[in-house]
Parts: structure tokens; sequence; C-alpha cells
């Protein structure tokens, strides 16, 4: 295998695993947050606006580390550094 | 496929060039700029009043609570700088249900920017509260050994709201663009739905984010009082 092919193939793999592994933790936490805030919901109804806000800001914080792992795969896959780095010279050639 | 609008080249001359980014962040603050202008031309004070006023009405005053309920007592100060945040962000993601548009928020230059904007802004909203020394002690809280990491905070954070955006917006139009070579008929519009949820989240977050920040830098004078 040349230089290119092994980018490649470990960009397109690491870009599945990024993605794969990162949702795991950001869903368990954000399943435990909505289950939070449902309890405090049905025990507290009068503080529903207070709950539903920090909820959602909360929520857009740990969704923000899954964004992150995602930012990261599309970037390997469609803007990899080292692709270009690499292709350009063999154009040269 | 393109990661972001800035990749779609409408003219360039040179250095300069215009690209998809730039063309509808115009639109966008004409079409808000004019839109405002023609609405507030003829404002009425009595029953009766048009639409577009009531409409106009309403998300000032929900922006108000929202500024007001974050712990920010007299929001018109802050009115300016936060409700256009948040209203920038939601039209450009309502937008995306005009064909042929991409939203401007999907390019990390966009969103960069409008960290930016916050990251100017908190101090100078600290600033003009409790003057240059008082804001600036506030970095020593609660001890000296603390002045570090209070300024990674205020850089790191500046980053994640330029890639929450960012992520969000560029992810909805990639994720719609992947369905449509997929399944073209019934998912991208169930995504699309989906997008205008999130696009107004997030707008709603950005902008939220901001306000909490302005009341943490303006925090320790209504603390005192």
């Amino acid at each position: 295998m040349d230089n290119m092919t092994i980018i490649a193939v470990a960009s397109i793999a690491i870009a599945g695993i990024t993605t794969g592994f990162g949702c795991m933790g950001p869903a368990l936490a954000e399943g435990r947050a909505v289950a939070t805030a449902l309890t405090s919901l049905a025990q507290q109804p009068d503080a529903a606006a207070t709950i539903t806000r920090t909820l959602f800001v909360g929520l857009a914080m740990i969704e923000s580390t899954a964004i992150y792992c995602f930012v990261v795969s599309m970037i390997l896959i469609f803007a990899n550094p080292f692709w270009n780095h690499f292709v350009a010279p063999a154009a040269g050639k | 496929m393109h990661l972001s609008p800035d990749q779609i080249v409408f003219w360039h001359y040179g250095f300069l060039k215009l690209n998809a980014t730039i063309v509808f962040t115009w639109g966008l603050m004409l079409a808000l700029a004019l839109g405002s202008q023609l609405i507030t031309r003829k404002l009425s004070m009595n029953l009766q009043r048009a639409r577009w006023q009531n409409l106009l009405e309403i998300v000032i005053t929900a922006i108000k609570a929202q500024i007001k309920e974050v712990g920010l007592p007299n929001p018109e100060k802050y009115m300016g700088f936060l409700g256009t945040l948040f209203l920038f962000i939601a039209t450009a993601s309502l937008c995306t249900v005009i064909p042929g548009y991409e939203p401007p928020t999907g390019s990390l230059s966009t969103t960069t920017a409008l960290a930016l904007c916050v990251l100017v802004a908190v101090p100078v909203f600290g600033i003009l509260d409790q003057g240059i020394g008082g804001y600036l002690k506030s970095y020593l809280e609660p001890t000296i050994m603390m002045l570090p990491f209070n300024i990674i905070s205020e850089i790191s954070r500046t980053l994640a709201l330029a890639v929450r955006l960012f992520g969000n917006m560029m992810s909805g139009v990639m994720i719609i663009g992947i369905l449509l070579s997929i399944t073209p008929f019934i998912f991208p519009i169930v995504m699309t739905a989906l997008g205008l949820l999130t696009g107004m989240v997030q707008a709603y977050i950005f902008s939220i984010l901001a306000a909490v920040y302005v009341a943490a830098a303006t925090r320790t004078r209504a603390k005192e009082t």
C-alpha cells in the first residue's frame, strides 16, 4: 500500500470509530439528563419553565461533545489536511 | 459534496472573493433590516394594530422575558446585542425551507465571527457595569490561583460556541445531502423539519449562553446591592 491508500483507509476507519464512540457518552448522558428532568417535572410541575430551560441548555452543552466528534470525522473524510499534503506532490510528479 | 457554503464562489477578482456565505449573510441582513424598518414605520399605540406589529411585539417580549430570567435585571441594555444574535441565527436556520439557500451559519467563519462578537461584548458589558478594576478583579476569584483557568475558560467557551453552532448547522445540511442521494422521497422532508427544530434550539442556546456569560460578567455588582 502506498501513502495515499494508508491515509484513506485510516481516515475512513477512524472517522467511523470517532462518531461511533463519540456518540455513546453523550447519548448516555442525555438519557440521564432527560430522565432526571422528567422526574423533577413530575414532582414539581410549577417549576416547569425553569426546568425546561435548564434542560435545553444542558442538553445543548452535552450534545456539543457529540458534535465535536462529528466535526472531526467530517474533517477526516471531506477536508483531510494530510490528504492534500500527499495529493499535491503526487499530482506534481 | 462540500463542507461549507464558503466553497461556493459566485464572483472573484484577485483575492477578493464573493462566496455564498457572504451573499446569504447580506441577504439576511437586508431582509431583517428592511423588514423591521417597514414594520416599525407606522406603529400604533391603541388596540387596533397591524399583524406584523403584533408578531414583532411577541418576539421582542419573549426575548426580553428570557434575558430577564437568566439574571439580567434590565434587559433593554442588552437587548440590542443578544436579540440581534438570536434573530440572525434563527432567521438563518428558518430560511432553509427556501430552495437553493445555504445557511450562512453552516460555515465556520460566520460562527467564529459571532463567537468573537460574544468574546468582545462580554468584557465590554462587564466594564460598563462595574468598571475596569471591578471587572478585572473577577478574574482573580475565588483565588489568584484561578487566573489562568479563568482565561482558558474564556477562550474555550468561545471555541465551543463557534464549533457547536457550526457543527449543528453543517450536520443538518450534510445529512439532508446524504439522504437525498439514498432515499430521495420522504426522509429528506422529515430531516428538514428536524433541522428547523435544531436550528431554533441552537439559536436559543447561542443567545442564552451569551446572556449567561454577560450575566456572569455583571453579576458581582448585583449581588452586592
